[in-house]
């Protein structure tokens, strides 16, 4: 935005942390907007059309929905996160509230959350040690809260080697060690 | 020393020899070994001291219901007191030393208890060590605890990890011996998610030291191909050494894996241990039973033994625990000790039957009606004494024998619950009973179904009718099926002397009957007198016994009697394994601000608030002691400006229509008259009219707030935002979430806040433009999205800006480089709280949880023109006294004069007693400006004192200070700076 303010990562640095432990890969995500979507009182059924016309993705409850540029998952009744690329839509809060209208409240998230992509083979040991998720039997797409090491943390399943968490961006050494420990431990 | 005692046969690896140390002393074992069953076939059977006696002790069972053999295991911080050597694998080069003994395990000083145990039977110290009363804890406790006791622990960090995770499945089981198998074969070929778990290293419970055929192998190998055909199936996760040690609720087990315990030294980065919690569908305990013993005098020798540990010892290990060997029983299972002894070739001279009746085994010396009265042998037995039917008594010489008692189902983990067990007289033993935790059946012998056939047919019907399996059962190998014979027989009524009930507390049979003349009759008063089941193995072997010769005391049944209640864990859990991670720099998670890689290469000290780490104070070169920093933070600021990271403080974004009316209900005071632009200090209150955090909150746009709360508060406010929205008033109109990491927020205070922002602000932030309280969207650095607000804890004209997180870092260094001309400084914590007490601002010490805004000088923030929470019950009588508590500054007469936060006001000349005490000091720091300590406090009456002179008094640090009671507002009390 601001060519005299460069922005830093959750770890204090230029560059997404990158880390492999194993089979394990762990990237930090840095080009993801972020902004929560809650239906004003009694206005879901506008929401409904805005998003529809917007593109935006409304998934039902422990899911996440993926779409362009739009994706999403739902956090609580009629409330959602929705990501898109940073690099086009670092304004995500006001492009939703231009396209959504009064009928919902939109709040920038980007940097509430540090964002980690987690691929292996299979996932499920490494979500053992860190969760109480059933991540074996849990669908592609699913998307829940929890707790990992003290943090609450959104988990989404992206497929059995594949996984999204988002955690509190403060704390994103503390989250980053604590997968880091458990990931060594298993390999 | 060569294996003297090992034979043919079991299950240990010959090839191969594992070398490890007892008190110094080399042996060799085998891999498979125990270090028990490792002594043992060296012939080493004294293996411990007793815990009050000091008695000499080897092991008596197999399994981890061992209350004798306890060993501390390895050195420095890996030390691990009151090990059982029946259950630690043997490795090599493991190090293990006898306990609880000086100089010497075979030489015990401390023998001497065993001279006089008249003096040391049950509640002995609490009539004895009753007076002076002082005594007690200073002499006689000491003394006692030296004493007395088990292993030592080391003083050293464990160095090792401890992990923990969550499982899922359709069907836990619990125990893997013949019933546990069967279930989890069961469920494993239906396709179910099966957890099988056991402590023991090698699965097949007791499969493995048996010599029962299992259709047309030995009971052995078909668990090996049991174990086999579940480890190939993809749905069955095998467990071994991992011990299923409670239930909780709702279908919840915790289980402890020991990953490393049999290694050397765990793996780098490996665990030694993982608690893990089991979320189980259903779960079937096929926890097996232990043997118990029959109490006589002098039963506690090394080398008396339950008899099922003693060909346990032969027919798994290959290991006799004697060369003459005897079996004492009351049941048939007792009798197959014999039989399997005399198969192995070992000298079994007499078994002695408490029955009449029943079969007479060949080829050997059998005895019934007869029974153990005595024995004798100083460091292991040498002889026993049986009195025969006919009365005879008659030595005999042996250096092992076998007691059996029956076997007690090991209904724990079902009783975790409180359930009842209820006493089935048909095996003389407790079995489960109802009301169970939801969702778990018990199989097998801990059903009380003591046979193998009954096991595995338990077994499977259990897994069958647990997952609502139809169709054919799986067909069952052929295996023994012999019914339970018993007749109960508790202690062996004879002589005065001890006979032994619970081993690990040296609790004996008398103690027992003392409890009973005492009138400690309840099985929960003879626990808590006596001791009985206290000790770490929880009573599995002693337990039953105790109560059943408690009933006979009294007369009642067995059932009547009852037993105590069964708690978690099912053995002992070590405190590393239950804090996991958590422990030491890894205790909690840090939370870092978006300054914090900046405030550390200037070599900033941090200080941990909650989860932050904030900077306390960041030094310059020159500077030696904390408050030169402070001092010099708090002196640039007033005079130029300095800048604080604030974005600890929560924030919290209010949306919705209803917004404006949801502040003025959680709010004292009114907010849905502030105007969009505008910012408002905000008072919130508990329900029960105490504050219960303050904060300022914004009007950024019609429907559109945001409201910061104290950084300790930020997650409880929210919660209780949630809480009024979803419960209370669930028709309004109100979104919310936290966006405290969101948004990097620094106050800028000092007479040059404004002209330093103005460097990077890109909008007309004049006083006319942007007046005091005024909020803000706008953007910095030629366009970068940001949030102004012009408020000021610190009195100074002074503001708070905001950009996304991830430019905070680049805004504070573009701040401090764009506004160099004003020698900006960046202040911490400390100076944060020497500029909002010299202001009178409350934080922390005075948002105690017990104060009112009255009591904090706000009384008149709490608006009775519309309810708000804690409105009505903040105008309770007690209070809105006149006289109560009202925030204060205080400063020393003398300014060279230290005051100390929690010090009381005493009028000159009271006596320093709580009668006397005025109030007290909620904050102080040093105040550069005025040159000397102040403090805010609550003083009694205190708006009415202002100028009165009163004394401080702290009697812990030795403070009698005396001190003029000024106005909280002891800096700029007009507020003209900040308006500036």
């Amino acid at each position: 935005m601001a060519d005299a303010l460069k922005a830093m990562t959750a770890f204090g640095l230029r560059e997404p942390k990158q880390v492999k432990i194993g089979a394990l890969s762990i990237k930090e995500l840095t080009d993801v907007a972020l902004a929560s979507v809650a239906a004003r009182k009694g206005r879901m059924a506008d929401l409904s059309r805005a998003a529809a016309a917007a593109g935006l993705p409304l998934p039902g409850p422990s899911t996440h929905a993926p779409g362009d540029p739009y994706s999403s998952f739902w956090v609580a009744p009629e409330m959602w996160l929705v990501e898109a690329p940073f690099a086009s839509h670092e304004l995500i809060a006001d492009m939703l509230r231009a396209a959504l209208g009064d009928g919902a409240s939109v709040t920038e998230q980007t940097d509430a959350w540090v964002g980690f992509d987690l691929t292996a083979d299979d996932l499920t040991a490494l979500m053992q040690r860190l969760c109480n998720v059933d991540f074996a039997m849990a669908p592609d797409g699913h998307a829940t809260r929890t707790v990992m090491e003290h943090l609450g943390v959104y988990l989404i399943k992206r497929g059995k080697g594949a996984a999204r968490v988002y955690g509190p961006r403060s704390s994103a050494e503390s989250l980053l060690h604590a997968v880091e420990a458990a990931a060594v431990a298993l390999a | 020393m060569t294996q003297s005692h090992r034979i043919s046969g079991g299950q240990v690896d010959r090839t191969k020899t594992v070398r490890f140390t007892f008190d110094g002393i080399p042996y060799q074992g085998h891999p498979g070994d125990t270090l028990a069953s490792a002594l043992l076939a060296n012939g080493v059977r004294l293996m411990g001291r007793s815990f009050k006696y000091h008695r000499p002790r080897g092991p008596i069972s197999s399994g981890s219901e061992e209350p004798n053999a306890l060993v501390e295991l390895r050195t420095g911080g890996r030390q691990e007191p009151n090990t059982r050597a029946t259950v630690v694998e043997l490795f090599e080069g493991l190090d293990a030393r006898s306990q609880n003994r000086w100089p010497s395990l075979r030489f015990d000083a401390m023998g001497i208890n065993d001279r006089f145990s008249t003096f040391f039977a049950a509640g002995f110290y609490y009539k004895t060590f009753m007076w002076p009363k002082s005594f007690w804890e200073k002499i006689y406790e000491p003394i006692i605890r030296r004493a007395a006791g088990l292993g030592s622990v080391t003083r050293q960090e464990d160095p090792d990890e401890y992990d923990k995770g969550f499982l899922h499945c359709d069907l836990l089981v619990i125990g893997a011996g013949p019933a546990g198998l069967m279930a989890a074969l069961t469920a494993g070929r239906a396709g179910k998610r099966v957890i099988l778990a056991d402590e023991d290293f090698r699965l097949g419970g007791r499969l493995n030291a048996e010599t029962h055929a299992v259709g047309q192998a030995s009971g052995a190998d078909w668990a090996v191909a049991a174990v086999a055909e579940l480890a190939a199936m993809p749905n069955v996760r095998l467990m071994t050494r991992t011990t299923v040690m409670g239930a909780f609720d709702h279908g919840i087990y915790g289980a402890v894996e020991r990953v490393s315990d049999h290694l050397p030294v765990p793996a780098k980065g490996k665990p030694r241990q993982v608690l893990w919690r089991i979320y189980a569908g259903k779960a079937i305990l096929a926890g097996g039973a232990t043997e118990r013993p029959i109490a006589f005098e002098n039963n506690d020798r090394p080398g008396v033994m339950l008899a099922g540990a003693l060909r346990a010892y032969a027919n798994r290990w290959g290991v006799k625990a004697g060369e003459r060997v005897a079996v004492f029983t009351n049941n048939d299972d007792g009798l197959r000790t014999a039989t399997d002894l005399m198969a192995r070739g070992v000298d079994v001279v007499a078994v002695i039957d408490s029955r009449e009746g029943g079969e007479l085994i060949p080829g050997v010396r059998h005895l019934r009606g007869a029974e153990v009265i005595d024995s004798s042998g100083k460091l292991g037995l040498k002889t026993i004494t049986v009195r025969q039917s006919n009365g005879k008594t008659e030595d005999i010489r042996v250096d092992a024998l076998g007691v059996s008692g029956g076997w007690n189902p090991n209904v724990n983990v079902h009783s975790h619950h409180r359930s009842r067990p209820v006493y089935d007289a048909g095996i003389a033993a407790f079995v489960p009973g109802e009301d169970g935790p939801p969702g778990l059946s018990v199989t097998g012998a801990a059903a009380g179904v003591l046979s193998t056939h009954g096991a595995l047919r338990t077994g499977r019907d259990a897994a069958m009718a647990a997952l609502g399996l139809t169709g054919a059962a799986p067909d069952l190998p052929e295996a023994e099926d012999a019914p339970v014979r018993v007749s109960p027989l508790w202690f062996v009524h004879h002589g005065k002397g001890r006979a032994w009930i619970d081993q690990q507390n040296d609790v004996t049979v008398k103690d027992v009957k003392l409890a009973h003349k005492e009138n400690f009759t309840s099985v929960e008063h003879l626990k808590r007198y006596t001791t009985l089941g206290m000790a770490t193995d929880q009573g599995k072997t002693g337990n039953v016994l105790g109560l059943a010769v408690m009933a006979e005391l009294t007369g009642r049944s067995i059932p009547e009697t009852g037993t105590t209640i069964y708690r978690p864990p099912y053995t002992p859990v070590a405190m590393g394994t239950l804090a996991g991670r958590s422990r030491g720099k890894e205790f909690k998670p840090f939370r870092l601000t978006p300054s914090h890689h900046w405030a550390k290469e200037q070599g900033a000290v941090f200080v941990e608030v909650g989860n932050w780490l904030r900077t306390q104070w960041v030094p310059k070169a020159g500077e030696t002691e904390w408050r030169q920093s402070v001092d010099r933070e708090v002196l640039a600021t007033r005079k130029s400006v300095g800048i604080c990271d604030v974005t600890t403080l929560g924030k919290i974004d209010i949306q919705g229509t209803d917004a404006g009316e949801f502040l003025n209900r959680v709010y004292a005071n009114t907010f849905s008259t502030l105007a969009v632009g505008k910012c408002r200090y905000g008072l919130m209150l508990r329900e029960d009219g105490i504050v219960f955090d303050d904060g300022t909150t914004a009007r950024m746009g019609e429907n559109e707030y945001v409201m910061t709360t104290t950084t300790a508060n930020a997650v409880t406010v929210f919660r209780h935002l949630e809480f009024c929205r979803q419960v209370l008033w669930p028709e309004m109109d109100v979104q919310l979430i936290s966006t405290t990491e969101a948004w990097a927020q620094f106050s800028v205070a000092g007479p040059n806040a404004r002209k330093l922002l103005e460097k990077v602000v890109d909008q007309d932030i004049s006083d006319a433009s942007f007046p005091y309280m005024g909020a803000a969207n706008i953007t910095v650095c030629g366009g970068l999205r940001a949030r102004l607000f012009r408020i000021s804890f610190s009195g100074e004209l002074a503001y708070e800006i905001a950009v996304p997180t991830r430019y905070g870092d680049a805004l504070l260094r573009e701040m401090l480089a764009r506004g160099a001309e004003f020698d900006p400084i960046v202040y911490g914590t400390e100076a944060l709280g020497v500029m909002r007490i010299e202001k009178g601002h409350v934080a922390g010490g005075e948002l105690n949880g017990q104060s009112t805004a009255l009591n904090m000088g706000l009384g008149k923030m709490v608006s009775k023109k519309k309810d708000s929470i804690g409105m009505v019950l903040s105008q309770r009588e007690g209070m809105v006294q006149e006289d109560g508590y009202r925030l204060v500054g205080v400063k020393p007469v003398d300014p060279k004069a230290a005051l100390t936060a929690g010090s009381h006001f005493l009028e000159k000349g009271a006596a320093a007693v709580a009668a006397n005490d005025g109030g007290w000091l909620t904050s102080k720091v040093y105040s550069p400006h005025l040159g000397c300590d102040i403090a805010l406090g609550y003083l009694k009456g205190g708006d009415k004192k202002i100028g009165q002179r009163m004394r401080i008094v702290n009697l812990l640090a030795g403070l009698d200070t005396e001190v003029e009671i000024i106005s909280p507002h002891m800096f700029d009390p007009e507020g003209e700076r900040l308006r500036g």
